[in-house]
């Protein structure tokens, strides 16, 4: 066979295995190396709905999709042009993603008679059965081989058995010319100061599925990934939950006030209270809550006491803390509620992504309750989008729900460090100076412009008052007056609406007026935005909004939603934001494109939807 | 700091509880106690804040002139907790009744006992949902006939007491509202130790729940049928002073000094501040007809609290990590150079 090397502007590889086998490390190296050496990248790990299902079964495949490219790349691909499967069970739930020129690696030694038969495979010949016998196959005795490689290290058997990822991840370097020195170093900076030990035969099994790969002639081809030509500057690699502690973080140093995060574990939403119990350092108090409410409530109590506060959940969560947002809201105290969303109703899918807290975020309380819902776009984004956040939280004291996703929160990008210095100051209306004597701080009292009250905290002489559920006057007072209770209604609202003077407008792609304009908000956007542009390089005319500000929406939105013929609104959900946008801007001829199965767009799927309703 | 009186807690708020209400009695012993606090331990006035949830009891918050919130039902505990961790100097006073602490409440208030977050909990118990009108509540009863109980309950009731030894608590007292001084006296105590300190004020409810703690409050009685148990005092009650509790094999008995060769020298010395949760535990679920129902502080000891905990270990980590400011954070970890 002629062996070619391949130039090639982007691959996606999928690696997946039963949830054991270590494919979410592998699949991470494969991406944090292809990083460093500076090519686009998105991931997405598809992790199984069971922690330890049987091993070997489908509902045990854990899977991790790495989209690198020689320009960036906003989406971790549709389809795969490499499967790594591990075992039966893997190729049986992936095969479905590869590409019709996809590459098919697996571990032939896995594929025995009960391997098949617990996958669910009826005959010998699984890739028949799946009809994927056409792609090149690619059958290693990874098992054995690994045992081989290893077999004079002192190493247990299992604990061999448990590095047959890295010779996986060498075959895979192969094919697609890694650079094996930015994983060596990675290796070493990894391990070097838990696991000294492991560093010398990780590398020994790596370098000897790399070495097999290229022995073998079963490779029909190998495949050259240039980095793309970025900004210069530096880099990290960034899941959405880490960037979204960390944009707590920063909110917290910028306004000067201690991070205070209480919450409760859930899926997907647990990685950020993670990643703020580690940096303790930079002043953060994280309080794992007995429950949900208590998650809510006791940031409600730190924000009482002047601390930028926080709770992170997804939406069984955010349905549970629903009260004491009402609580948050009628006391008007700052506060950043973080839902990464996932596929529901009830306990629905919580590893699987979706869009459908839309509609709770912004009216899931009891009362006249409006609340501030922002989205971010992308992992990277989440950064920016909890500094926002909190920052509206605190400068207009309110309550603000940050609506993440499954697929953004557990993603990563590439992303480009900020300097703290690029940042605004967060200034909270504190009440300063002393009261004349005599005179009593209302807390009620209104900024006349922006409506937004004082925050007089709990140590500072001579401003003693009550907040609480219960309606009062402006002064502070108990009080069921029915006027009073309408003027605090309308206050309440318009004290929200006003928050759009202060949010930046928003943005078409494209075309700025004519006959189709697509609409998308929170993580769909790179998919979405990898369609339009497919279908703009292909000649369609046709423009792009994207909102990260829901509610309030940006004050041009009426505008852009008219200066269009249609208005097509792609989401992960049922015309949640369709809907709302019909709300406010009525005269929008308004269509729409949903999809809920817990899965991410396709950019295919949103290509073709977009050129059906250009001929429409 | 000038000095405090009662006068500088009370706010311009109208009391609005009912006439005869056990509740105020409770107000005005914190008014008087919190002077008292300020003094031994130099507080100033704003640095208290009141929290409380929702019921009769609840609406204390508004009562007082310090910093106050009123919240919702059930959830005080965990706003306390959240203020106090937020801001360990604050000293927090907490208002919850049977139903908001026990019932809806009852989840955060087991936490914050077992994490032993330095507020001061006083816990109402009138038996009965007063806010409502009458249903009964966790603490009442068993048969107790209520509004949602025509025919008697049929559920036992909990002991506040046992359940706060039960997690672990590492403070608690219990007074009558009757028993002004007492009352002031176990909430300056409380206000002495550090961790969580649940006091609880047995209260009449005079519309709903009239004379829930007659059989113990009536002055005719009362003497006999309580007992006021003070750190290092011997165990003596009753009208002529010559009732005493002694050990008997697994428990606790009354006895009168006196009468079947018990001599002063049998009776017990109080210990609030032994680790022994066991004799705790019996003081605290002492009852009629054999027993007097214990008041004052039963329990005070010392144990690390949630607050210096949190605090220490972020001091602790400060101090060890090379992460100092967010640019540090965002440049830690992996990062490569685009040149
Ligand atoms: S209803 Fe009962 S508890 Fe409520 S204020 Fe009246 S007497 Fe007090």
């Amino acid at each position: 066979m002629q062996h070619k090397v391949i130039d090639t502007k982007d691959v996606v590889i999928r690696f997946a295995g039963d949830s054991g086998d270590g494919m979410q490390l592998t699949g991470s190296l494969f991406a944090d190396m292809s990083a460093i050496y500076g090519n686009g990248l998105s991931t997405f790990p598809d992790y199984p709905a069971e922690i330890r299902a049987p091993q070997g079964t489908v509902s045990g495949v854990s899977g991790f999709q790495v989209h690198i490219g020689s320009e960036d790349v906003s989406t971790p691909g549709d389809y795969c042009d490499l499967l790594v499967a591990m075992n039966p069970a893997a190729l049986w739930a992936n095969a479905k993603w590869c590409k019709p020129t996809a590459m098919i690696l697996i571990d032939v030694d896995s594929f025995d008679e009960n391997g098949l038969r617990k996958a669910g495979f009826k005959t010998d010949n699984p890739f028949e059965e799946l009809r994927v016998e056409d792609r090149a196959i690619i059958a290693a005795p990874i098992s054995t081989l690994t045992m081989e490689s290893l077999k004079d290290s002192g190493l247990a058997r299992k604990a061999i058995l448990k590095c047959k990822n890295m010779f996986t991840l060498g075959m895979a370097c192969y094919i697609y010319s890694r650079p094996m020195e930015y994983i060596y170093a990675y290796l070493e900076k990894k391990f070097a100061k838990k696991h000294p030990e492991v560093i010398a035969p990780n590398k020994k099994v790596l370098d000897d599925g790399f070495n097999y790969a290229a022995n073998i002639q079963a490779i029909p081809n190998t495949y050259v990934v240039e980095p793309s030509p970025k900004k210069k500057g530096t880099y990290r690699n960034i899941t959405g939950n880490q960037a979204t502690a960390w944009g707590l973080l920063a909110a917290s140093e910028k306004s000067g006030l201690p991070l205070f995060c209480g919450s409760y574990p859930i899926t997907p939403a647990t990685g950020i209270l993670e990643e703020l119990a580690i940096h303790k350092s930079l002043g953060a108090k994280t309080l794992q809550a007995e429950d949900e409410i208590a998650g809510i409530c006791t940031a409600i109590g730190a924000s009482f006491a002047g601390n930028l506060a926080a709770t992170t959940t997804s939406g069984p969560g955010l349905s549970l803390k629903a009260e004491a947002l009402g609580l948050a809201a009628m006391t008007e105290l700052p506060l950043v509620v973080v839902d990464v969303q996932r596929a529901g109703p009830s306990t629905g899918i919580p590893t699987k992504t979706e869009q459908t807290d839309l509609t709770q975020a912004i009216y899931g309380r009891n009362g006249e309750c409006p609340i501030p819902v922002v989205a971010p776009h992308s992992p990277a984004h989440c950064f920016d989008a909890a500094f926002y956040a909190s920052k509206m939280a605190l400068e207009h004291m309110t309550p603000v729900i940050l609506l993440s996703e499954g697929f953004i929160g557990n993603g990563s990008e590439p992303w480009r460090i900020p300097s703290m210095a690029d940042y605004p100051e967060i200034k909270p209306p504190f009440a300063r100076g002393v009261l004349p004597e005599g005179e009593r701080f209302h807390p009620f009292d209104r900024d006349p412009e922006t409506l937004v009250r004082r925050w007089a905290v709990p140590g500072q002489a001579g401003y003693e008052h009550r907040v609480g559920g219960l309606e009062k006057n402006h002064s502070g007072a108990i009080s069921s007056d029915p006027q009073n209770h309408a003027l605090m209604t309308k206050e309440r609202q318009d004290r929200i609406e006003k928050i759009a003077d202060s949010i930046p407008p928003v943005k078409v792609i494209g075309e700025q007026k004519g006959k189709l304009l697509v609409v998308g908000w929170g993580g769909t956007y790179g998919h979405i935005l990898s369609a339009v542009n497919k279908v703009i390089e292909d000649g369609g005319k046709i423009g792009y909004a994207h909102f990260d500000n829901i509610f309030p929406l940006p004050k041009n939105t009426r505008e852009v939603l008219l200066s269009f013929e249609k208005v097509l609104v792609c989401e992960l959900n049922v015309r949640q934001f369709a809907s709302w946008l019909e709300s406010r801007v009525p005269e929008a001829n308004i269509v729409y494109y949903n999809k809920v199965q817990g899965q991410p767009f396709l950019v295919t799927e949103l290509v073709e939807e977009i050129k059906k309703q250009m001929e429409d | 700091m000038a000095n405090l009186t009662f006068k500088d807690f009370k706010s311009d708020q109208q009391v609005r509880w009912c006439p005869g209400c056990g509740d105020h009695a409770v107000l005005s012993a914190l008014q008087r106690a919190l002077p008292k606090v300020s003094q031994a331990l130099g507080y100033a006035k704003e640095r208290y804040v009141v929290v409380s949830g929702i019921g009769c009891s609840s609406r204390l918050t508004y009562y007082m002139d310090t910093y106050g919130f009123h919240s919702i039902h059930g959830r005080a505990t965990a706003i306390s907790t959240g203020i106090k961790v937020a801001n360990p100097t604050l000293t927090v006073w907490q208002a919850c009744g049977d139903g908001d602490a026990l019932a809806i409440g009852g989840n955060h208030f087991i936490h914050a006992i077992r994490r032993n977050i330095d507020i001061n909990v006083i816990l109402f118990n009138n038996q009965i949902y007063g806010l409502t009108k009458g249903q009964y509540s966790p603490t009442s009863k068993f048969g107790a006939i209520t509004k949602t109980s025509p025919y008697g309950t049929v559920e036992h009731p909990f002991n506040p007491g046992s359940l706060v030894l039960g997690a672990k608590g590492t403070f608690f007292a219990r007074s009558l509202d009757v028993e002004l001084h007492l009352s002031e006296e176990i909430m300056t105590q409380a206000a002495l130790h550090d961790g969580c300190s649940v006091m609880e004020m047995l209260t009449n409810c005079v519309i709903f729940n009239d004379g829930a703690h007659k059989d113990l409050s009536d002055p005719e009685v009362r003497a006999d049928r309580t007992i006021v148990l003070r750190h290092g005092e011997k165990m003596l009650f009753g009208k002529d002073h010559n009732k005493g509790l002694v050990l008997q094999g697994m428990g606790i008995k009354a006895v009168t000094i006196g009468e079947g060769g018990y001599t002063i020298d049998d009776i017990l010395v109080h210990d609030a501040h032994t680790d022994n949760m066991g004799i705790h535990m019996m003081l605290a679920d002492m009852k009629g007809p054999g027993l007097p129902v214990a008041l004052g502080v039963i329990r005070d000891v010392k144990d690390i609290t949630y607050d210096d905990g949190v605090r220490d270990q972020v001091k602790d980590v400060m101090l060890k990590s090379n992460i100092h400011c967010v640019d540090d954070l965002l440049h830690s970890g992996s990062t490569w150079e685009v040149e």
